[in-house]
C-alpha cells in the first residue's frame, strides 16, 4: 500500500504548481485553471487523510469542494468574459484601477 | 452711602456708553456732568459727617460684599473714608466736575457719537479714580489703579485715527504696566508676609515691627516695589516718559487725568501706606532722591520745550517730583497738601492752555503765539493766577504747599535735596512765565493762527490735533464753508480773521474762574504755624499717617529757632519765585534775542534739553529696540516660525511623506494582493511550525 506521505507530497507539489501558476501566468484563464489545480491538490490530501483515518468525512468535503469549484469556474469565466469585453485583454496586470 | 460716590459716574458711563449715539450733545454732556456734581455733593456730605467725629475715630467704612473668601484669608470689597481719602474724593469729584463742565464746551465740535464716547470715558475714569481713593485694601485700590490706567489709555488715544495719539496711548499703557508689575509683586509680598491687604490692619501689624534702619528687610523691598508702581503711575524717573506724550489727548483730559488726579495716585498710595513707608527708611531715601531728581530734570526740560502742553506736562512731572520728595522726607502732610493745591492750579493752567488752543484752532506751538492778552482776557488773567500760584508767589496756594515741602526737607537735614528743590522752584517760576510771556505778551507772531491751516509749513502742526481729528471724520463736509453738520460751529473759527479770536465760551470761562479762585484760596487751609496759622490740613490728615487707634499727636509747638528758620526759608523761596519771574521777564519780555543768544552760547546744553536728555532715544535703543529685535528674530522667526509652525507643519509633512510611501503598497493589481496574502500566510504558518 502506498503510504500517506506520498499522497501528501504529490498534493503539495500540485498545490505549489497551482500557486506558481496563479502568480506567474499572464492569462486570466490560465490563472483560473491554476486555481483548479490548487483545489484538486487540496482534494487529494482530503481523500488521502480520509482513507488513512478510515472515515468518510474527507470524501464528503471533496464533493463540496468539487461543487463549489464548478460554481466558481462558471462565475469566474463569466467575469473573465466581462473583463475581456471591457478591456480587450486577458492580462491581469491590465486591471489595476482598483486603488485610491 | 460711600458706594454712591463712584456709583454716580459709573451710571453716567453706562448711560453714555449704551445710549450715547442716540443722545444729543446737551443730554450726554449734561448727564456726565450731573453725575459728577452728584458725586461731589455726596462726597461733601460724607466729609461733613466725617468732620463731626472725634479726630482719632475719623473713618467711615462700607462693605459692599465679600469678594474673596479662601480659608483664613478674607477680602471684602470695602470702601473707607478717612481724612486722607476725604481730601482725595473732594479733589477728584470737585475738580472732575469742573472739568466735565469745561469739556461740554471744549469738545463741542465732535460729532454726537464721539462726544458721548468722550464723556463715557471721562465718567468711567472718575468712577475708577474714586474707587482707587476709597478702596480700603490693596486689591480694591488696584482695581481703581488699573481702571484709571485703562481710561488714560482710552482718552490719550481718543483721536485714535491720528497715529501719534494711538502711539502715545500705547506708550502710556505699556510704561504703566511695567510699574504695575512691580506693584503687584509688592502687594503679593505684603499678603504673604502679613496675610491681609487691609490698609488699617497692615498699618497695625507693621507698627509693632522695628524700623528697618540700615537694613533691607521685607518692608523695604515691599515698599520699594510699591514705589516702582508709583513711578509708573505718577510719572517719575525712570518711568516718566509716557506723560509728556500723553498730551496727544484732548486738553481737558490732560487737565483731569494727567495733571490733577490720576498721576497723583502714586503720591496718594504712599500717603495711604505712610506707616509702612515710615518703617523703611531706605526706601524713603530712594523716594526722596528720585523725587528731587525728577523735579529738577523735568523742570530743566520744561524750560526749552515749545509745545504749550508739553511745557505743562513737564511741569506736572516736576511738581509730582516735589510731592515725592515730601513723601520721601516723611512730610506726608506736606506732600498731600501740595497734591491738593497742585490739582487746582495745574488743572487751571491746562484748561487755560486749552482755551488758548481752542481760540487758535489747535495751535500748540508757543513760538507761533504771542500778544493774545487783549483777545483772551479771561484766559489771560486766570492763566496768570495759575502761573503765580505754581511759581510760589507769596500768599497764593502754591506758596504755602511748596514752602512746607522745602521747609520739611531742610528741617529733616537733607540740605542737598533742598538745594535741588529750590533750584526746581526757580526753574518753575522761569518756565511758567516764559510760557505766559511768549503766549500772551509781545507781538502777534507772523504765521500765527488765524491764518489758514497749512500756511505754517510744518505738516504735523498743520493738523491741529484738537480740532482736526473731528474734521478727518467729517471729511469734506466741514471744509464746505457754512455747510454741513458742524459748519456753523467750525466756520467762524476757520475763516475768521485774527481779530475774530474769541475768548473762552461761558462754560469754559466759568470753570477757569472757579479754578482760579481755588488756586488763590486753596492754600489757606494749611497756613503754617510760623505765619500764625494752624495748618488745619496737616492736623486733619495726621491720623491717616499714623497706625489706627494711635493717640493723636500733639503738634509740637515750634521753637523760636524753628519759626525763624521757617520764616527765613520762606523768604528765600519767595525771593527765588520772584527772581525766577523777573528772569523770565528780562529774557522773554524785554530782550527776546537774549534767549536765542543764550541758546546759541550753550548750544550743547540747549540741544540736550530740547531732546529731553535723549531719554526716549536711550530707552528706544536700550529696551524697545532689543525687545523688538528679540521678538522679531528670536520669538517670531526663531520660535514661532521654526518651532511652533515647524511642529505643526512637520506633523503634516511626516504624515504626507509616510502616506506617500505606504500608498505604493496599494497597486490595484489583484495578483500583488494575492501574493502578499500568500507570503503572509507562509510566514505565519512558518512561525508556528518552526517555533
Amino acid at each position: 500500500m502506498i503510504p500517506l506521505g506520498h499522497y501528501l507530497f504529490v498534493s503539495a507539489v500540485l498545490f505549489a504548481i497551482g500557486t506558481a501558476g496563479v502568480f506567474m501566468r499572464r492569462n486570466l484563464i490560465t490563472i483560473l485553471l491554476s486555481i483548479e489545480i490548487m483545489l484538486n491538490a487540496v482534494n487529494l490530501s482530503f481523500v488521502a487523510f480520509g482513507r488513512q483515518l478510515g472515515t468518510v468525512d474527507g470524501q464528503i468535503i471533496v464533493f463540496f469542494v468539487m461543487t463549489v469549484a464548478a460554481a466558481e469556474a462558471a462565475v469566474g469565466l463569466a467575469i473573465v468574459i466581462a473583463l475581456f469585453r471591457h478591456r480587450e485583454s486577458l492580462n491581469p496586470d491590465a486591471f489595476t484601477s482598483l486603488k485610491w | 452711602m460711600l458706594a454712591l460716590i463712584p456709583a454716580f459716574p459709573l451710571l453716567g458711563f453706562l448711560v453714555n456708553a449704551a445710549l450715547g449715539r442716540r443722545l444729543s450733545k446737551t443730554l450726554s454732556g449734561g448727564i456726565a456732568s450731573a453725575a459728577m456734581v452728584a458725586s461731589f455733593l455726596v462726597s461733601v456730605a460724607v466729609v461733613l459727617g466725617l468732620a463731626g467725629l472725634p479726630p482719632d475715630r475719623r473713618a467711615v467704612e462700607q462693605t459692599v460684599y465679600t469678594w474673596i473668601a479662601s480659608g483664613d484669608f478674607v477680602l471684602d470689597l470695602t470702601f473707607r473714608v478717612d481724612p486722607l481719602a476725604a481730601v482725595m474724593i473732594l479733589i477728584v469729584s470737585g475738580v472732575g466736575a469742573l472739568i466735565h463742565i469745561y469739556s461740554t464746551a471744549y469738545m463741542h465740535e465732535e460729532p454726537d457719537g464721539e462726544y458721548a464716547r468722550y464723556f463715557s470715558y471721562l465718567n468711567l475714569f472718575a468712577a475708577f479714580m474714586l474707587v482707587l481713593v476709597l478702596g480700603a485694601n490693596f486689591l480694591v485700590l488696584f482695581v481703581g489703579w488699573e481702571g484709571v490706567g485703562l481710561c488714560s489709555y482710552l482718552l490719550i488715544g481718543f483721536w485714535f485715527r491720528k497715529k501719534s495719539a494711538a502711539d502715545a496711548g500705547k506708550k502710556a499703557f505699556v510704561v504703566n504696566r511695567i510699574g504695575d508689575y512691580a506693584f503687584i509683586l509688592g502687594v503679593l509680598l505684603l499678603v504673604s508676609r502679613f496675610g491681609t491687604l487691609d490698609f488699617q490692619q497692615l498699618a497695625s501689624a507693621v507698627s509693632t515691627l522695628p524700623v528697618e534702619e540700615g537694613v533691607f528687610g521685607v518692608l523695604s523691598i515691599a515698599t520699594l516695589l510699591l514705589f516702582i508702581g508709583a513711578t509708573g503711575k505718577s510719572a517719575q524717573i525712570p518711568l516718566y516718559t509716557w506723560l509728556p506724550d500723553a498730551m496727544e489727548g484732548p486738553t481737558p483730559v490732560s487737565a483731569l487725568i494727567h495733571a490733577a488726579t490720576m498721576v497723583t495716585a502714586g503720591v496718594y498710595m504712599i500717603g495711604r501706606n505712610a506707616v509702612l513707608f515710615s518703617h523703611a527708611p531706605e526706601t524713603m531715601l530712594i523716594v526722596a532722591v528720585v523725587g528731587a531728581l525728577t523735579a529738577l530734570m523735568a523742570a530743566t526740560i520744561g524750560l526749552v520745550q515749545h509745545d504749550i502742553k508739553r511745557v505743562l506736562a513737564y511741569s506736572t512731572v516736576s511738581q509730582l517730583g516735589l510731592m515725592f520728595l515730601a513723601m520721601g522726607v516723611g512730610a506726608f502732610g506736606a506732600g498731600i497738601f501740595h497734591l491738593y493745591t497742585h490739582a487746582f492750579f495745574k488743572a487751571l493752567l491746562f484748561l487755560g492752555s486749552g482755551a488758548v488752543i481752542h481760540a487758535l484752532h489747535g495751535e500748540q506751538d508757543i513760538r507761533r503765539m504771542g500778544g493774545l492778552r487783549p483777545y483772551l482776557p479771561i484766559t489771560y488773567w486766570t492763566f496768570l493766577i495759575g502761573s503765580l500760584a505754581i511759581a510760589g508767589v507769596p500768599f497764593l496756594s502754591g506758596f504755602f504747599s511748596k514752602d512746607e515741602i522745602l521747609y520739611e526737607t531742610f528741617h529733616e537735614g537733607h540740605t542737598l535735596l533742598w538745594v535741588m528743590a529750590a533750584a526746581t522752584s526757580l526753574l518753575t517760576a522761569t518756565y511758567m512765565f516764559r510760557l505766559v510771556f511768549l503766549t500772551f505778551h509781545g507781538e502777534r507772531q507772523a504765521g500765527a493762527s488765524g491764518t489758514p491751516v497749512g500756511a505754517t509749513g510744518d505738516p504735523r502742526r498743520a493738523s491741529p490735533p484738537d480740532v482736526d481729528a473731528s474734521e478727518h471724520r467729517l471729511g469734506a463736509e466741514a471744509h464746505r464753508p457754512g455747510a454741513g453738520l458742524h459748519g456753523q460751529a467750525v466756520d467762524p473759527h476757520r475763516h475768521g480773521a485774527p481779530a475774530h479770536l474769541h475768548d473762552a465760551p461761558p462754560a469754559m470761562g466759568l470753570v477757569l474762574v472757579a479754578l482760579a479762585i481755588g488756586a488763590v484760596l486753596a492754600g489757606y487751609v494749611g497756613i503754617p504755624h510760623a505765619l500764625g496759622g494752624h495748618n488745619q490740613l496737616g492736623a486733619w490728615l495726621a491720623p491717616s499717617f499714623a497706625p489706627p487707634g494711635a493717640p493723636p499727636l500733639e503738634a509740637a509747638a515750634l521753637t523760636a529757632e524753628e519759626t525763624a528758620l521757617e520764616l527765613a526759608l520762606m523768604g528765600v523761596s519767595s525771593a527765588i519765585a520772584i527772581g525766577g519771574i523777573l528772569l523770565a521777564a528780562v529774557i522773554w519780555l524785554r530782550r527776546r534775542e537774549l534767549a536765542a543768544a543764550l541758546a546759541e552760547r550753550y548750544r550743547a546744553i540747549h540741544t540736550l534739553l530740547l531732546h529731553k536728555y535723549y531719554v526716549d532715544e536711550i530707552y528706544d535703543a536700550a529696551v524697545v529696540h532689543p525687545i523688538q529685535r528679540g521678538s522679531e528674530q528670536g520669538l517670531w522667526r526663531g520660535f514661532d516660525v521654526a518651532v511652533v509652525d515647524g511642529a505643526v507643519n512637520g506633523a503634516g509633512a511626516i504624515v504626507a511623506e509616510g502616506s506617500g510611501l505606504l500608498r505604493r503598497l496599494q497597486t490595484g493589481s489583484v495578483r500583488a494582493y494575492a501574493g502578499s496574502m500568500f507570503i503572509g500566510v507562509v510566514v505565519i504558518l512558518g512561525y508556528y511550525l518552526w517555533r
